[in-house]
């Protein structure tokens, strides 16, 4: 059955606080999960009052800030720092986003609560594990498929079938989607999950590719691909705008036009 | 599962079943089909409603009334039979309890339909003059 409480071990404790510095004028608190697997202990809030004024608009710039400033055992992934590379993708006031894009001004409450992304396992405080993510993803064969000999300089495209790609080649892969579905958090090791699914959209419409056939067979299952019941979350939550739910919708349409 | 199986490996668990999309057409189908029976449904229960036992019995031994009937429930536990399927796939995790439950799923809804249309068609028929 569905587990509705989280085990013994996983149960989140009370932590440390983190005061402000003493002249600090502007101040926010940020309530941040901690989790360190080599110790024997709980996960446990750890609570920062941040002055505000000493760091950038961005949640990025505030963990930055604590890392630096505050608790240097404070762990989370980041490169671009400008929603490229989909690094610092985490759960901030109960929302999966890019923290590096987030304002903090943004997220409405006296208290900011960020926790790593729902439903994997976490290797370090905000650092989830993505490796079935990858795996799913690699499943679904991202790449072009051909059979015809290769042309001398490059597979023709015309510029109207590029433009269906569009709204599906801008995901950078950063799971927000993916782990903020109910249906992936049930059955993340079945579901392929919104991520997946829009890649393996972003191939079927590729006008050069060759395998839709192949494609569409690799997909026709109840839980790969139906497990989707358009709950929305992941249109909801995408940092880069784009539309899983709708490619999926249209990965069911294609199936359904095979047998019609 | 062996903890030295490949992330890749696992992902792509037994394959792809290669049914799925039948049953998702049979879901919209069914809703499509209901959405006219309800109607028809809700007006004949407030029009039986005012039908003495003998009037209700005539009413439903018109062929018209009968057929339509029989469809609503037909259509209706077959829907619910495809939904309770989605809903024992989505929460129950292990292979025993999920087939357990959609046998009982189908069993059940197959026996109350077939009741439900055994007892339209036997008024239907004369069975209850």
């Amino acid at each position: 059955m569905v587990q509705l409480t989280l085990p013994k071990n996983s149960r989140i404790g009370k932590g440390r606080h983190f005061a402000a510095p003493t002249g600090a004028k502007r101040t926010k608190t940020f309530k941040i999960y901690r989790y360190d697997p080599e110790g024997l202990e709980n996960p446990r809030w750890d609570t920062y009052d941040v002055d505000v004024d000493a760091c950038g608009p961005m949640l990025l710039d505030v963990l930055i800030h604590i890392k630096n400033n505050i608790d240097p055992t404070l762990t989370f992934r980041r490169s671009c720092r400008e929603g490229v590379c989909g690094s610092c993708s985490m759960n901030i006031g109960g929302r999966n986003t890019l923290a590096c894009t987030h304002g903090w001004a943004e997220v409405p409450g006296e208290q900011i609560t960020i926790s790593p992304l729902p439903s994997l396992p976490v290797v370090k405080d905000l650092v989830p594990d993505l490796t079935m993510f990858y795996a799913q993803y690699a499943s679904i064969e991202p790449w072009l498929h051909t059979e015809t000999p290769e042309p001398q300089k490059e597979w023709l495209q015309a510029p109207e079938d590029r433009e269906k790609l569009d709204g599906l080649y801008e995901c950078i892969l950063c799971a927000c989607c993916t782990t903020s579905c109910p249906s992936y958090w049930w059955n993340g090791e079945r579901y392929l999950g919104p991520a997946t699914l829009l890649h393996a959209y972003r191939w079927l419409i590729d006008s050069r590719d060759e395998a839709a056939g192949e494609r569409l067979d690799a997909l026709e299952d109840p839980f790969k691909l139906y497990r989707c019941h358009t709950i929305m979350n992941c249109a909801q939550v995408c940092p880069k705008g784009l539309n899983p739910a709708k490619a999926i919708a249209e990965i069911k349409k294609m199936l359904a036009e095979r047998v019609v | 599962m062996s903890r030295y199986r490949t992330p890749l490996s696992r992902a792509r668990g037994l394959g792809a079943a290669g049914h799925g999309a039948g049953h998702w057409i049979s879901e919209r189908v069914s809703a499509l089909a209901l959405v006219p029976l309800t109607l028809w449904a809700v007006w004949a229960t407030i029009h039986l409603a005012t039908l003495t036992r003998d009037g209700a019995i005539l009413w439903l031994m018109e062929p018209v009334n009968a057929v339509l009937l029989v469809l609503t429930f037909l259509v209706g536990f077959w829907h619910m039979h495809s939904g309770l399927r989605v809903v024992i796939e989505d929460y129950l995790e292990t292979i025993l309890t999920r087939s357990a439950a959609l046998v009982a799923n189908l069993f059940i809804c197959v026996l109350a339909g077939g009741l439900a249309i055994f007892s339209i068609l036997k008024i239907a028929f004369g069975g209850a003059l």
